[in-house]
């Protein structure tokens, strides 16, 4: 039999705010553990929590970002359970009425269009880090991160394979970065992502049994825990078993996942509103205003791109991977008014290097101003594409701006015709033997002659100027 | 003259006339402790340093010319579950027997800065979980009044304290009746606010939509001038509301002549005390010569009201104190190996009986497949009282009624019986459901010499009203000065 996977996606991304969710500690990641802390999100006894506004901004930028319908009144929940990790003995967060409910996502695999559902977005704090001494039988506890502010995105069973799993989640995160409101770093957990899987005989309608696969950090290992885990359900139902409804960690040394214990299965969270806290009110206004500050979203500049820069659909993929690089992009394109030459030298150049170096783009040492000036330079002939790519070598080393080290250097093409007819005539004056061959009918001879000229001229000689005059010259003889 | 049965207001003049000092006051109440606590066991903490410091510093203020107001050197008490920085704060657990809070609750910040001088921290039940002072880990209360029987509570020790003359005032939470039960039983005066009138921040959760910080005081006008300083908008508690604080002293000696008094006949039900029903006639009675009309109304939903408080307050605790799992701070059963063990030996160690229980009820009702039948209903409720307390106060503008359906009860009478002593707040809770101010109010003693209260509600942010009310009241029951003997 066929079986068709049916998979959905629960994002979990951790907002940059400054300060946590419901007190005035730091969210720096990395500092020693236990010092982004305070009577709050120790979970002492006597003390409240206070809601950080900026959490429902950018709650509801995403929220716009995905299309989904803001609910102007929303409300807190408390889930109950117990762990080291968890100060108060349940974590403040969304249940009946969420921030934000019923969006899409729109996804291009391999040119066709797919819709992904998004159920809903709520908004909640993280819990801390339990380090586990490796020597001795003890743990210990870290709530640096206790109350640092996430939202939750719930996808639709919408997805049907990995490919479109790691798709839609690419897409996510792409977003999320875009409107500056989470890092990202999977590798530091500011993005992670929980999968549940089923299998059902193609055609059918009702879902299968499903499993939720936890612990993949990164988008790969998304893709591996899903392809392993619909061939192990296939597996299960081929012979004739039935997939049991649990959690399971996805190992990505064994490349396999494996049931979580049963004992941390059996939870009933115990929902209830928080009477702490007041409903979240969001009106009208407020989201007006919030969406005037939406940046341009990835899709909508890819598309832009393509239109307005007349690049190819991969270029423009490339160049909207991040705000940052769109926007260096657009401002070498403008400086130099050669879109697709400046697309080549950032997708090129550029982002090699930034990737040999180990940077971000926000630290590259050449401006898009300079890098601009440099194609132009190509593009009216003051230099060569060869001898650009030494200027560049340079640029980036000492950040000094094209014309500086073109000077220093004493690059400049020579298009000076009447140097250049100096120099053809030295060459054939000093090489008649090779003059006679060509004379002779062996063309390959003009080769020769080419490099003769630009070894004359250190190579600043500019190259279709030497093959006109030297044609010229051949000729007449 | 001793001063440990004075009021606020009249210490405050004796002070103003420069005719004792904040000082030699302390040091009087705590001979009076001395004297009286071995039998009454008011507190579970005495901060005798810190008190005499605070008392030095407000006499030097006043002879500077600085004094902050009324309560600038008056000895006072906090209930033990109202945070004190430096001071223990052990909500009468086992659980937090050590725990020493690095912040002040708000109202205790208040009080300070009012410069009022905190004595000690007073006995109560195991977070707040009882009506008579018997479930704290530190042993019982005794009502000052008859050392046999209990003081209510479970702000206990607060009202012993101020009946004992073992502190001039005090604060207490009220969850379900917490303040205003055992000022009934101790013979004081006990004011719950507004849900949101008073800040939260300090004050260790037992039912976070149902507690409040309120006073408690030898007479009305006490209640106000505590109730000034302690009442406000605070912006680390979310739900305080910030509607203007008056002074709600002004509200005292006023007229309520032609206002209409509300006597709901629910709360005059089979099994309620003959003394308890008698002081509430004399009350009407005293009500009707100020000029006040007193009318029969109906609350039609008060027989629910105690079902539906024992599911929401012990649903809520049960989540609240989830915290105490023996990680941080606090109680943590020795030695354990294993995380559940940790866990269940360390909550089964550090909470006594009643605790547990409301623990388990509380858990039950919420959880799955059961929350919709308990706490979803029982929330139902809750809006149906709110909605008859409404309609009443549109036609009223205020209501008596009893306080306690019985005197104070004999120790050990109902330790065995946990739904008799739930009964003891049927007609306080009401007021916690639908958020409204109330008051306990002495009317009167049993013939055995035994205290009796009368209760006030008002409608939301009327503790003016309520206290003009109850200070009307109070002056026409012209209560005869007794003292306890002891």
């Amino acid at each position: 039999m066929e079986y068709e996977p049916v998979i959905g996606l629960e994002v979990h991304a951790q907002l940059r705010t400054q300060t946590k969710i419901f007190c005035g500690c730091s969210t720096a990641f990395g500092s020693p553990p236990n010092t982004h802390t305070c009577p709050v999100c120790l979970g002492m006894p006597g003390v409240l929590p206070v809601l950080n506004r900026k959490v429902v901004e950018y709650a509801v930028k995403m929220a716009l970002a995905t299309h989904c319908t803001i609910n102007h009144v929303s409300e807190w929940a408390r889930k109950n359970y117990f762990y080291p990790d968890l100060p108060k003995g349940y974590q403040i967060s969304q249940y009946d009425r969420p921030i934000a409910e019923r969006g899409y996502l729109d996804l291009e695999i391999d040119g066709a269009g797919k819709r992904v559902g998004i159920t809903r977005i709520h908004m909640e704090e993280d819990a801390g880090k339990l380090i586990h001494d490796e020597s001795a039988p003890v743990s210990y506890v870290d709530l640096n991160r206790a109350g640092v502010p996430l939202i939750e995105i719930v996808s639709e069973p919408d997805m049907r394979n990995p490919e479109e799993g790691a798709a839609y989640l690419r897409r996510l995160h792409e977003i999320l970065v875009y409107l500056e409101i989470c890092d990202g770093n999977m590798e530091e957990g500011n993005f992670r992502c929980d999968a549940n899987v089923s299998l059902r005989p193609r055609g059918e309608q009702t879902f299968g049994t499903r499993t939720e696969l936890k612990n993949m950090n990164s988008f790969r290992n998304v893709q591996r825990a899903l392809e392993y885990e619909i061939r192990r359900q296939q597996y299960v139902l081929e012979s004739g078993g039935t997939v049991v409804q649990e959690t399971r960690l996805w190992d990505d040394a064994r490349g396999a996942t494996s049931p979580m214990r049963g004992k941390e299965e059996a939870h009933d969270y115990r929902y209830f509103p928080d009477p702490d806290l007041l409903p979240v009110i969001v009106p009208g206004e407020w989201i007006d205003e919030i969406r005037k500050t939406l940046p341009e979203l990835p899709l909508e500049k890819r598309e832009r791109f393509i239109r307005e820069y007349d690049l190819p659909a991969y270029d423009a993929g490339v160049l909207t991977a991040s705000r940052a690089i769109a926007d260096y992009f657009e401002a070498v394109a403008t400086r130099c008014s050669k879109p697709k030459a400046a697309s080549n030298w950032v997708m090129g150049d550029i982002l090699g290097h930034i990737k040999e170096d180990k940077l971000e783009m926000e630290d590259c040492p050449v401006s898009a101003d300079d890098l601009g000036e440099l194609v132009r330079l190509i593009d009216d002939g003051t230099i060569s594409g060869k001898m650009a790519k030494d200027v560049f070598e340079d640029m980036w080393l000492s950040g000094k701006k094209p014309e500086t080290i073109i000077g220093e250097k004493g690059l400049a093409q020579i298009t000076d015709t009447g140097a250049l007819e100096t120099v053809v005539d030295e060459v054939l004056a000093a090489n008649p033997a090779q003059v006679e061959q060509f004379r002779g009918g062996k063309e390959k001879v003009f080769g020769f002659f080419v490099g003769q000229v630009m070894k004359k001229t250190k190579g600043q000689a500019n190259p279709g100027l030497v093959n006109e005059i030297l044609k010229r010259k051949l000729s007449d003889l | 003259m001793e001063p440990y049965y004075l009021t606020v207001h009249e210490l405050e003049g004796l002070l103003r006339a420069g005719e004792t000092t904040s000082l030699s006051i302390t040091e009087a109440m705590f001979r009076r402790i001395d004297d009286v606590e071995e039998r009454i066991h008011s507190y579970i903490t005495l901060m005798k340093e810190t008190a005499l410091e605070a008392a030095s510093a407000s006499d030097q203020r006043r002879r500077e010319g600085a004094a902050r107001g009324p309560l600038d050197g008056i000895p006072v008490a906090v209930k033990d579950l109202i945070c004190t920085m430096g001071a223990p704060t052990t909500c009468g657990s086992r659980f937090l027997e050590r725990f020493v809070p690095p912040y002040d609750a708000t109202t205790v910040e208040k009080l300070r800065d009012a410069g009022a001088v905190i004595l000690g921290k007073t006995n109560m039940d195991e977070f707040a979980m009882g009506s008579s002072t018997e479930t704290s880990y530190f042993g019982v209360t005794r009502n000052p009044w008859d050392l046999e029987r209990v003081p209510g509570g479970s702000s206990g020790g607060s009202a012993s304290a101020v009946a004992a003359g073992e502190c001039i005032a005090s604060l207490g939470s009220d969850t379900g009746g917490s303040i205003r039960q055992p000022a009934a039983f101790c013979g004081v005066v006990g004011l719950k606010p507004t849900y949101g009138r008073v800040s939260r921040y300090g004050l260790v959760a037992f039912a976070s939509s149902l507690d409040q910080i309120g006073p408690l005081a030898r007479d009305v006008e006490d209640c106000a001038i505590l109730l000034t300083v302690i009442a406000g908008h605070d912006k680390r508690d979310s739900t305080s509301l910030s509607a203007p604080v008056p002074d709600y002293r002004d509200f005292v000696g006023r007229s309520i002549a032609g206002w209409t008094v509300g006597i709901p006949r629910e709360y005059f039900i089979e099994g309620i005390d003959p003394a308890v029903a008698a002081a509430v006639n004399r009350a009407v009675a005293a009500m009707k010569d100020l000029g006040a009309e007193c009318r029969e109304i109906s609350l039609p939903h008060t027989r629910y009201g105690i079902a539906a408080y024992y599911v929401i307050a012990p649903a809520e605790a049960s989540s609240n104190l989830a915290r105490y799992d023996g990680i941080r701070y606090g109680f943590r059963s020795p030695g354990e190996r294993e995380l559940l063990d940790l866990y269940r030996n360390t909550r089964a160690g550090g909470f006594g009986p009643e605790v547990k229980r409301r623990i388990m009820i509380g858990t039950y009702s919420l959880s799955s497949g059961y929350y919709e039948a308990y706490y979803k209903k029982a929330s139902q409720v809750r809006t149906l009282m709110k909605q008859d307390f409404d309609e009443a106060f549109a036609a009223c503008d205020v209501i008596l009624a009893p306080a306690t359906p019985t005197p104070p009860f004999r120790l050990g009478e109902k330790t065995d019986d946990p739904l008799q002593m739930y009964l003891s707040d049927v007609f306080a809770a009401p007021a916690n459901l639908a958020g409204i101010p109330g008051l306990s109010l002495p009317c009167g003693f049993t013939v055995n010499g035994l205290p009796l209260g009368v209760q006030l509600l008002a409608g939301h942010f009327e503790e003016g009203k309520l206290i003009q009310a109850a200070a009307a009241l109070e002056k026409a029951l012209s209560a005869e000065q007794r003292r306890p003997a002891l």
